[in-house]
């Protein structure tokens, strides 16, 4: 479903990317990992041409994207979810949901602002509230909620699981496993391997900007010398 | 109590049309950060559109609907400027968008001079409400009255499109983080054309409203620039129930001053101004401007380096060229480079507030000016010798500016260039309207150099030693320990903080430092022309040098002198033809759509393209992206 071939990607002169590769299927969810300053957030910015790749290409539902404007990505059902959480801390939560909204399409499931309530019930209480009143567990699952509003048919994870709650943790990944039993595909970037554990079908794991392992979780036990060079702090 | 009343009616019926303008400039702030100074060109061509179609349509259907079609025809005006100008150059620098904008001030200017003349358009009056009606014994005429119910109207129809719409809700979404919502599949380009379109059409809207009562002429845009930034800054900016608060404070103010304070009536409104700041640095009802906007993807700035031996050379030969031409050129030569010597000096002096310091200010014209205006006054009143006020021209000029800074660096970016506008503005009004001292519109003159200098050639010799040295020695202070800390508090100014340095404290330095060196060029330009009037502190000339920093190249050590001579030298050329203002007017547009880096950034990309050039190196490692501070 989303083909990652080689792009090299920079910030001014500085290379993060150095031709890094990557595949996701329909229906599956894949780790990205990778220690601080690996490039994760980075692959996710290009992939969503935020931050377009100088080199390679991105393809997504067999179409070429690379270097489309973001919101063409968005309505072709690419979902972002930046590490930042960036919600418009101005808006409530349902103006918040609002600004994600995008018309329903064939083949992909079409979010409604109660359905996301029945997904994150502690946002349904909050919904006249504005965002800068949120707890970050809230705001986390704000701007899940806000980009499901989109109907993306892959949605990319920007670590969903730092500075929260343990508990929240545990509910974040809750939800995600509840979406992708309704289908969806999951690019999830993560620091947190036992998080990535408990959601992820395969990994991809980072380092210096380019891929250096992928495979299964089942794989990567296998190889407890890829762990620990990448991933051990 | 009768009278008071009829006052208070009027000053309502003035707040209509400032609170319109004023809302356009918000929003379109608001969402795509740019500082509109065309917004005053828009509300002109509203009220010349609208008279015009009020001459073609019939009747009081006619004239209402004239205003509504001013509106919408202005609406599409500033659409199409988005489009064929703006969006050619978002991604450049912030704030270079306003240079754009600058030249359609000027483009606009002559455009309208070609369309309907230059004298002033007195405006038809409101079929059906012709007459007058007494409010306990006092007239009020009926068209206020008309006004002041229509104003609360189209307040309502705003803010429901704002606050309850669709449209509205990414508005305000996009005004904070605009990559954000471009990521959740809006269509920026859209919004921000949309968003053109609705602010210049309240613009325009407001010019075609208060023609009956104003009627229209070719000075209005910049009368209604100046107090249009007053009131989005007072209200807060973005805010549109400050926005309208504010214009009512500021009508009515303008109302009564008008009628009881008749010698202060500019000077209140900045008062008005800093008082209001200085109790809530973000205006009424605005909100602390987000630090640090998300989504902005320039080039990081260079590093510094000094010149290479072959550039000094170069530069050390061209001065010597240039310190003969008394020699091989002609009288008018040695007096136009003159001018444009003193104008580089200011320039440079904004511009290493800008370029080094970050720090854009709207109002560097009040240390020009005042430096010009002390050494005149000096002159003027204490007979004080040409040396002597010479060097204390730009001393009077930096007590100026540490006392404006004191206030305006309490506040951060557009913020601070408000408040600096304002301050400039307070002391242009001061000097216009303080006729007894300052000789108010008739200026100051007979001030002319010492007798050793008073041949044109010797004075340019001096201007070429003060100014190349004031020039040389910006520039050696941004080479200097001091410089490097500048640049540390433009750029992360809590890292700064955290290493020790007192960001504050040397922003007000480099301030206090900059219009000292503007100044001097004050005192240099007072000499070499005999007299000052109050034009040299105005808006425009703060514009001016503004300009050139940015079609210089903001993020190069020498844009601000380069940008300066060409400028001028073009300016010079052109005012020779009868439409000189749309010729340059373009010219700033082309320029800042082919080298948004501006001239001395654009020259450099292109000689490293063809290899003249080494390019800086590329940053060793894999950094990191600059790390972003979180939206909160």
């Amino acid at each position: 479903m989303l083909e990652v071939t080689g792009i090299e990607t920079f910030y001014g002169k500085a290379r993060v990317l150095n031709g890094l590769g990557l595949t996701v299927g329909a229906g599956q969810v894949v780790a990205l990992l990778g220690r601080n300053g690996a490039g994760k957030t980075t692959t996710m910015k290009s992939i969503m041409q935020l931050v377009p790749p100088r080199a390679g290409r991105v393809v997504f539902d067999g179409a070429d994207i690379t270097g489309w404007p973001p919101h063409r990505v968005a309505q072709a059902g690419l979902g972002y979810v930046p590490e930042e959480r960036r919600i418009f801390t101005q808006l409530t939560v349902a103006e918040n949901l609002e600004v994600g909204r995008q018309k329903a399409r064939p083949g992909r499931v079409a979010w409604t602002e109660a359905q996301l309530f029945e997904l994150f019930p502690n946002l349904a209480e909050r919904r006249g509230n504005r965002g800068k009143a949120l707890s970050g567990g809230e705001q986390q699952m704000l701007t899940i909620a806000r980009t499901l509003m989109g109907n993306p048919a892959l949605v990319l994870l920007d670590e969903p699981s730092e500075g929260i709650a343990p508990v929240i943790v545990e509910q974040m990944a809750q939800a995600i496993l509840t979406l992708k039993a309704e289908g969806l595909t999951v690019l999830i970037s993560e620091q947190n391997l036992h998080f990535a554990r408990a959601v992820a079908d395969s990994v991809v794991i980072i380092e210096h900007g380019e891929a250096r392992f992928s495979g299964t979780l089942a794989d990567l036990d296998a190889r407890p010398d890829i762990r620990d060079a990448y991933l051990s702090v | 109590m009768g009278l008071f009343l009829a006052q208070l009616l009027t000053g309502l019926a003035n707040a209509g049309a400032l609170f319109m303008v004023a809302s356009g400039l918000s929003l379109i702030f608001g969402v795509t950060r740019i500082v509109n100074f065309a917004h005053g060109s828009f509300y002109m061509l509203g009220a010349y559109v609208g008279y015009s179609l009020m001459q073609v349509l019939p009747g009081a259907v006619g004239f209402w609907g004239a205003i509504v079609l001013a509106g919408l025809i202005v609406g599409i005006i500033g659409a199409l400027v988005e489009v064929l100008v703006l969006r050619q150059v978002y991604s450049a620098p912030e704030l270079f968008q306003l240079v754009a904008t600058f030249g359609v001030i000027l483009v606009v200017q002559d455009l309208a001079l070609m369309i309907w003349g230059p004298t002033d358009l007195l405006g038809p009056r409101a079929p059906g409400l012709e007459g007058i009606v007494r409010i306990m014994g006092e007239p009020v005429p009926q068209y206020d009255l008309a006004l002041i119910a229509i104003t609360p109207f189209v307040a309502i129809a705003l803010w429901y499109l704002i606050t309850r719409t669709r449209v509205g809700i990414l508005v305000r979404a996009a005004t904070q983080d605009r990559e954000m919502v471009g990521a959740l599949g809006v269509n920026q380009s859209l919004l921000f054309t949309g968003t053109f379109f609705l602010g210049c059409a309240l613009a325009g809207l407001g010019g075609a409203l208060q023609l009956p009562k104003g009627g229209a002429d070719l000075l209005m845009d910049f009368t209604i620039l100046a107090q249009v930034f007053v009131v989005v800054v007072i209200g807060g900016m973005g805010s549109l129930p400050g926005a309208l608060l504010a214009a009512v404070l500021i009508s009515v103010l303008n109302v009564f001053g008008v009628a009881y304070l008749p010698q202060s009536t500019l000077v209140l409104m900045y008062v008005v101004m800093v008082a209001v700041l200085m109790w809530r640095p973000f205006g009424l009802l605005g909100r602390e401007e987000v630090a640090g906007e998300l989504g902005q993807v320039g080039e990081p700035d260079r590093p510094v380096r000094p010149a290479g031996t072959a550039v000094r050379v170069l530069v050390a030969a061209l001065l010597a060229v240039l310190a003969a031409l008394p020699f091989w050129g002609g009288s008018f030569a040695v007096v136009l480079v003159t001018d444009i010597l003193i104008f580089c000096l200011f320039a440079a002096s904004l511009h290493f507030l800008l370029g080094q310091g970050g720090l854009v200010s709207f109002g560097h014209a009040a240390f020009f000016g005042g430096g010009a205006y002390v050494a005149a006054l000096l002159v003027k009143y204490a007979g004080t010798p040409m040396e002597l006020a010479l060097i204390l021209a730009p001393l009077g000029a930096g007590l100026v500016a540490i006392a404006i800074g004191w206030v305006a660096l309490r506040a951060t970016g557009v913020y601070f260039a408000m408040l600096t506008l304002a301050f400039a503005q307070l002391l242009w009004s001061l000097v216009f309207q303080w006729g007894d001292v300052t000789g108010g519109d008739d200026g100051l003159v007979g001030i002319w150099p010492a007798r050793w200098a008073s041949d044109n050639d010797v004075y340019f010799w001096l201007a070429l030693v003060l100014s190349v040295g004031g020039i040389l020695v910006l520039r050696h202070v941004a080479h200097a320990p001091f410089g490097y800390a500048l640049r540390a508090a433009r750029d992360n100014a809590p890292r700064a903080e955290a290493m020790g340095l007192d960001t504050k404290r040397i922003q007000h330095a480099a301030f206090a430092f900059a219009g000292m060196m503007a100044g001097v060029a004050g005192g240099l330009f007072v000499f070499s022309k005999g007299s000052v009037f109050p034009n040299e502190m105005e808006i425009a000339r703060s514009f001016d040098a503004l300009i050139v920093v940015f079609l210089g190249g903001v993020k190069t050590l020498s844009g601000g002198w380069v940008g300066g001579a060409t400028f001028k030298g073009v300016e010079d050329l052109l005012v020779r033809f009868e439409y000189w203002r749309l010729a340059l007017g373009l010219l700033i547009i082309v320029v800042v759509i082919v080298a948004p880096d501006g001239i001395v950034g654009g020259l450099r990309k292109l000689g490293e393209r063809l290899g003249l050039l080494r390019p800086d190196e590329a940053p060793r490692g894999t950094a990191a992206p600059a790390a972003r501070e979180p939206a909160e």
